[in-house]
């Protein structure tokens, strides 16, 4: 930790890594819906608003090193952990079906994936949301002192 | 820490810096390529596997593929059997069926021509009710032709109206007090709930969805659908 580049260079490396989950997470999706043939529900389609801008904004920040990333880069990634866990709330069914905003089409409550027993597709999403804002804050922390 | 370091010393590499972004856009374009990469090889491989594994099932069992209930064209001792899942409404399942018809044509009595249910469009099950009940007078394909020939009428830009088709159909000859009749049986009903079903366990969520032998179309297109079909033919007519 002597050399003065590293403050810099780790927080580039959380930016990017930022990068990598929503870059994963975006494919992931278009896996599901474009060659698995699963089609997305409405609030999916809420979260993929706030996951696919990230893959393509991040990197603004990351050539040349923005330390500002923080600014236009959470306010997406923490309204989409927010939609992914009320959809994770209706899927578990702690949200009645009153306030569902789903009326037609596919279900939101409709599970199409389980892995393990338990791993679902809001599930992953709001586990990157939440990743990336959490790795976001630690970069804002890093890069400004 | 490194929080404590003194602010000239953190301008003072300049010339190093250089070295470090070069590498950090090189990660990034092999991060980038990477993941393109993997969805790619991953699409190929899920494709080919639910290829295969639908003309596994198949062979193994019809069932799915072709129930006791459906109407189908052509001798039935073919050795290719297109399974068309298709909606009333929906206009490429139109598009499609002279195309389907020319491939029968051209390679008689060698193809067979099953087709299932997919009303997905609301109130296409209202006109797959008509056709059930044409199909007790004997005249389902006579009633599909005059369907999908008028279907820009009775169901314009995507909303059926389904009510309308009855107007479009006169001249089939269907007797048209037992066609109102026949078309609230309850076994209509099942018919349609069965090829729902069965269309979602196909994996079944746009129409037409074809399959030769088992094997869905590895992308949609009539180009695809005709190759697909004759190779299926040239391995079953060798």
């Amino acid at each position: 930790m002597n050399s003065p580049a590293r403050p810099h260079d780790s927080a580039w490396t959380l930016v990017f890594a930022c990068w990598l989950i929503a870059s994963v997470g975006a494919l992931g999706s278009l896996f599901f819906s474009e060659v698995m043939g699963y089609p997305p529900c409405v609030l999916c389609w809420y979260q993929r608003i706030c996951m696919y801008p990230l893959v393509l904004v991040l990197p603004a920040g990351l050539f040349p090193f923005d330390r500002k990333v923080v600014r236009y880069a959470l306010p997406l990634s923490l309204l989409g952990a927010l939609i992914a866990v009320f959809h994770l709330l209706l899927v578990a069914g702690f949200i009645p079906e009153s306030i569902k905003p789903c009326v037609q089409g596919i279900p939101c409550t409709e599970v199409q994936v389980v892995w393990f027993g338990f791993v679902t597709i809001p599930l992953l999403s709001a586990l990157s949301f939440l990743l990336i804002s959490a790795l976001l804050v630690l970069t804002y922390r890093r890069s400004s002192t | 820490m490194t929080r404590k370091a003194p602010k000239v010393q953190q301008k003072q590499p300049k010339a190093k810096q250089q070295e470090p972004k070069a590498k950090q856009a090189q990660w990034f374009i092999f991060a980038a390529v990477f993941l393109l990469l993997a969805f790619i090889a991953g699409a190929l491989v899920y494709k080919n596997q639910k290829s295969n594994e639908a003309a596994e099932a198949y062979q193994r069992d019809k069932s799915t593929f072709v129930r006791a209930h459906s109407p189908a064209l052509g001798n039935p001792g073919a050795k290719v059997e297109i399974v068309e899942f298709f909606d009333p409404a929906c206009e490429t399942c139109k598009e499609f069926a002279p195309l389907v018809k020319k491939l029968m044509a051209d390679n008689p009595d060698r193809i067979r021509l099953v087709l299932r249910y997919a009303p997905f469009h609301t109130g296409s099950d209202y006109v797959v009710r008509i056709l059930e009940a044409a199909k007790r007078q004997g005249k389902f394909w006579e009633t599909l032709d005059a369907v999908f020939a008028s279907q820009s009428s009775w169901a314009p830009n995507h909303r059926p109206q389904p009510q309308l088709v009855l107007n479009y159909i006169g001249r089939v000859g269907l007797d048209s007090a037992r066609l109102s009749q026949d078309m609230n049986a309850p076994d209509i009903e099942t018919i349609i709930q069965q090829d729902l079903a069965d269309a979602k366990t196909l994996n079944v969520t746009m129409t037409p969805e074809y399959f030769v032998n088992g094997k869905p179309l590895p992308s949609f297109g009539a180009d695809q659908l005709r190759d697909l079909v004759q190779n299926t033919l040239a391995t079953a007519y060798r």
